[in-house]
């Protein structure tokens, strides 16, 4: 123990910062007559934090889910230009999408709640773990090196967002703003070239907000790890995101840096409704 | 004994330093080293695991980091500042500016602005070791006011990589440097900690500056090697007992037993891993040893007091019966006597009972010896933690004196009283009230100050404490502050510190400040609440409220509080009861210069700062309304305007009530 500065990286991306990274091209989601998403393009670019905010229904949540792999979109197509030739996601499973590195944090909040969070956070390297079955039942050579190699880098997640004081503590019996935390680390874990973070900030007071937005700037400015996150907190949006989204009915209908959106009509239309603006 | 009188059949090679006469820091590290290489010297707890640092690994650290201190610049006589929680960083850092005949001078983290200007430049420190980004930021905010400075050497660099500045150093690329040093002058580093002088200065520490703004007290390596050596002579301490690092090294306190008695002995330091974990990280450890100023056992007294409300009437009632039977065994057991077969039997099974799983729950189970001091601890917070058999002993002594002169022996306790002088001090007390003391751990002098120098220490080498006491049994009393110290209009002697003690002795109070007693209008008392136990009985209570200001000033909360007053002044003599308090509507704080960073309160900016409220409280007013300007942490401050309710307790009778607790407070 020399030094004190991090030893792991956390992330996943290969690009140089800056260049693109999540390409969204047109894409249309319909559940039956219903139009969600109605040729959505956007671009995330490799170390920024890229927000998505929009009207409740708008499709953001739909958005992510397209990303995640969790619903497939009916025409476009999602690229991950993290290997040559890029990925369509829209083609793959879910797993296949976490194994190149798109992790994601949900809405409500989804972790083994009667597990740890040093359980939970281990669970997140799972990825990275290669499985010998006898070696890992003996806990044998390569499978306890690496379980212990994997644990460092969960420690310093652990450290990084400050959670020390409750790692051996069951995720369930936490305060809400912790448990948030924690599936922020859960998904940082993963090593992640993008990180995905679905209202990460919701029903949290201005005190626990304050922490995670200070959390996922940490997170991107330290680490370098692209996030794109959905949030409603225009405040929270427009203090830490670089680039903003606005989708309103499926359609994108503002895209730039905050301040820009922040100005435009048709998003004052969308948020405030239509003639009250003036 | 000189330094050439190194035996000859001992070669003296660059890792054996003459170190046949360690009296000084570096020389123990280095005989340490030679003794007991690979014998863990200092443990933190990092990624969850706790990471030992052997004995030789902590030589050679220090050795490299000396190197580096020279590369820039520091030589003997300097003076380098540290900034930072406890880390083995900041012992390695103080070991190393030793060995350069330098000396440290420990900031409290949680220090701001002036504070650590003031500081600095008048210790004229040009390098400064900060732990973290928050420490450097707050450097870096000052440099305009500290011309001097021309390093600042951080061992923390999370936050600090983007930082592009030529004042900073990286902890590690200065003991790298150093390391390629040493490359080209190997025995330097041997030569310079032979060249060191037990008379030279080895810390500075700041005295905690009731008064005034603090000053800086020179001690050198013999005053803390002459005060650990007699610590110990009195308590023996191995070095396989335990150690948890916790409060800051720029305290005396600290210094004391972590340095002093530590390395003296050899016993293994612990750092918790983060504030939050040290409780936990403390359970683990399980310590053997431990001295904390009161607020620490007054927070653990808090922190059993509120669970016990909480628990049922079963286990309430348990701990009622063990707590007495061990409130008797105390009693005998700090005068030294032998209890009959009975009662120790009796006392068995209540420890087994009672006592033992609170200080489980404490992690005060190894605990052969536990220190209070640096304020008066009042007498039933004593009281309770003896019952719970722990060793718990009063220290006097002043920052001055390195912290410690006067203790309890083991078997020779009184709960009133703060012990006899340790070995080879000498106590007197003057006839004005003054405790004066002379020993060889009196300090050097106050850095750059002869004047306050010369007023602390007199031409026969009495140090001049400042404090009024008497000696009850050949036991020193300590009545207050000489200035404190007051006197009835029947011209009875007593301290506001006594009265302030038995009202913090409620779980609610966290501070008390009692005014007037010198005429007729009798005492006052300026409160305020623990928001953490009275916020957790306002929840019992269904009482809902919102900030701290809210709490404080719900008439609920006044009436527990003027229960808990009325309960205090069942303990005190007629003469000197509290008639009438007020709630403040904040906590004391640091920032606002009300307490200072070891919590003793700072008894004339209170009076200054709130003094309408000490007129309305001295006239007798329903209530008073304040203005106050707050200062915050980033240096804003803010006007704010309030109505605080005085009540007085005339006439005032408890509603009968279970008892809360289940032994008795005087």
């Amino acid at each position: 123990m020399l030094t004190r500065a991090y030893r792991h990286e956390l992330n996943g991306s290969r690009l140089q910062r800056g260049a693109a990274q999540l390409q969204v091209d047109d894409v249309t989601l319909r559940f039956g007559g219903v139009i969600a998403l109605d040729g959505v393009s956007l671009l995330v670019r490799q170390g920024s934090i890229h927000a998505i905010i929009g009207p409740n229904g708008a499709g953001k949540t739909s958005l992510l889910n397209c990303i995640s792999g969790l619903y497939r979109p009916q025409g476009g197509q999602i690229l991950l230009h993290e290997q040559d030739p890029a990925a369509d996601l829209t083609s793959l499973r879910s797993h296949r999408i976490a194994s190149l590195g798109v992790a994601r944090s949900f809405q409500n909040i989804e972790l083994f709640r009667h597990l740890t969070v040093l359980e939970n956070l281990m669970l997140g390297r799972h990825v990275h773990m290669s499985h010998r079955l006898v070696q890992a039942l003996v806990w044998f050579g390569p499978a306890r090196d690496q379980e212990i190699a994997h644990r460092e880098l969960v420690e310093e997640v652990i450290e990084l967002l400050e959670i020390q004081a409750v790692r051996h503590s069951p995720v369930g019996a936490l305060a809400y703003g912790i448990q948030k935390r924690v599936e922020l680390g859960r998904a940082l874990c993963l090593q992640p070239a993008v990180l995905l973070l679905d209202e990460p900030m919701a029903g949290m007071n201005a005190e626990e907000k304050e922490d995670m937005a200070r959390f996922i700037l940490d997170v991107n400015e330290l680490k370098n790890v692209t996030v794109v996150l959905i949030e409603h907190d225009m405040d929270v949006v427009m203090d830490i995101s670089d680039h903003v989204t606005v989708l309103d009915f499926g359609r994108v209908i503002g895209d730039g840096p905050p301040v820009e959106v922040s100005r435009s009509q048709a998003v004052i239309d969308a948020y405030l409704g239509e003639g009250d603006a003036a | 004994m000189s330094l050439m009188e190194a035996p000859s059949h001992e070669i003296v090679t660059a890792s054996a330093p003459s170190v046949d006469r360690p009296d000084t820091f570096p020389r123990l590290l280095a005989d340490r080293a030679r003794r007991d290489p690979d014998g863990i010297a200092l443990q933190e707890k990092r990624y969850g695991v706790w990471q030992p640092v052997t004995w030789r690994q902590y030589h050679d650290r220090v050795r490299d980091f000396a190197h580096g201190l020279d590369l820039l610049d520091v030589g003997p006589g300097d003076v380098v500042g540290v900034l930072g929680d406890n880390r083995p960083e900041w012992l390695i850092a103080e070991l190393a500016a030793q060995a350069l005949g330098a000396a440290v001078v420990g900031i409290y983290p949680t220090s701001v602005g002036d504070e650590i200007v003031h500081i600095l430049t008048t210790a004229r420190a040009r390098v400064v070791v900060a732990e973290d980004q928050e420490q450097v930021d707050k450097l870096l905010g000052l440099r305009d006011q500290l011309p001097d400075l021309h390093a600042v050497v951080y061992y923390d660099p999370r936050g600090l990589e983007a930082y592009d500045d030529n004042l900073l150093r990286r902890f590690t690329d200065v003991e790298e440097l150093g390391a390629q040093d040493r490359g080209s002058r190997p025995a330097w580093f041997d030569e310079r900690v032979s060249a060191g002088d037990a008379a030279d200065a080895a810390i500075i520490c700041t005295t905690s500056g009731t008064t005034s703004r603090p000053k800086l007290a020179v001690l050198s390596h013999e005053n803390l090697l002459s005060m650990g050596a007699r610590l110990l002579q009195l308590d023996p301490l191995v070095a396989e007992d335990r150690y948890v690092s916790v409060l800051p090294f720029a305290w005396i306190g600290e210094q004391m037993l972590a340095l002093a008695v530590g390395m003296r002995v050899g016993f293994t330091i612990s750092f918790p891993e983060e504030a939050e974990t040290a409780r936990a990280d403390m359970r683990e450890i399980g310590p053997h040893v431990m001295f904390g100023p009161p607020r620490i056992w007054e927070s653990m007294l808090s922190d059993v007091q509120v669970r016990l409300a909480e628990a049922g009437w079963l286990k309430r009632a348990v701990f009622a019966w063990g707590h007495r039977v061990g409130e008797r065994g105390a009693e005998r057991r700090v005068h030294g006597q032998r209890a009959p077969w009975r009662e120790r039997a009796l006392l068995a099974v209540a420890d087994l009972v009672a006592l033992r799983p609170v200080r489980e729950q404490l992690g005060l189970t190894r605990l052969n010896r536990a220190y209070t001091g640096g304020a008066p601890l009042g007498p039933d917070v004593f009281r309770f933690f003896q019952a719970l058999k722990i060793n718990l002993k009063q220290i006097y002594g002043q920052t001055e004196i390195c912290g410690i002169a006067v203790t309890h022996a083991d078997d020779d306790v009184r709960f009133h009283t703060v012990g006899r002088p340790t070995p080879g001090t000498e106590m007197r007390i003057a006839d004005d009230g003054e405790i004066l003391l002379r020993s060889d751990a009196v300090f050097q002098e106050y850095l750059h100050n002869p004047e306050a120098t010369a007023g602390a220490v007199d031409a026969d080498g009495w140090l001049h404490t400042g404090d009024a006491g008497y000696l009850d049994d050949d036991h020193l009393v300590v009545i207050d502050r000489a200035k404190d110290v007051r006197r009835t209009p029947d011209g009875d002697m007593f301290s506001p510190a006594f009265i302030e003690n038995k009202l913090k002795f409620s779980p609610f109070v966290e501070e008390a400040v009692a005014l007037g007693g010198e005429d007729d209008a009798g005492i006052t008392a300026i409160l305020t609440i623990d928001g953490q136990t009275t916020g957790n009985w306002a929840e019992h209570n269904h009482l809902s409220y919102t900030t701290y200001t809210d709490l404080s000033q719900k008439p609920e909360v006044q009436e527990l509080l003027a229960a808990e007053v009325f309960s205090a002044n069942q303990d005190l003599p007629d003469s000197i009861r509290v008639v009438r308090f007020v709630v403040l509507h904040k906590p004391f704080d640091p920032d606002d210069d009300e307490i200072t960073r070891t919590r003793k309160v700072r008894r004339d900016v209170i009076e200054d700062r709130y003094h309408g409220v000490v007129t309305a409280l001295t006239e007798g007013f329903d209530s008073v309304t304040i203005h106050t300007t707050v200062t915050y942490q980033d240096g804003t401050r803010a006007e704010r305007e309030l109505e605080l309710a005085i009540r007085s307790m005339e006439g005032f009778s408890p509603a009968p009530r279970r008892r809360r607790f289940g032994w008795s407070a005087g």
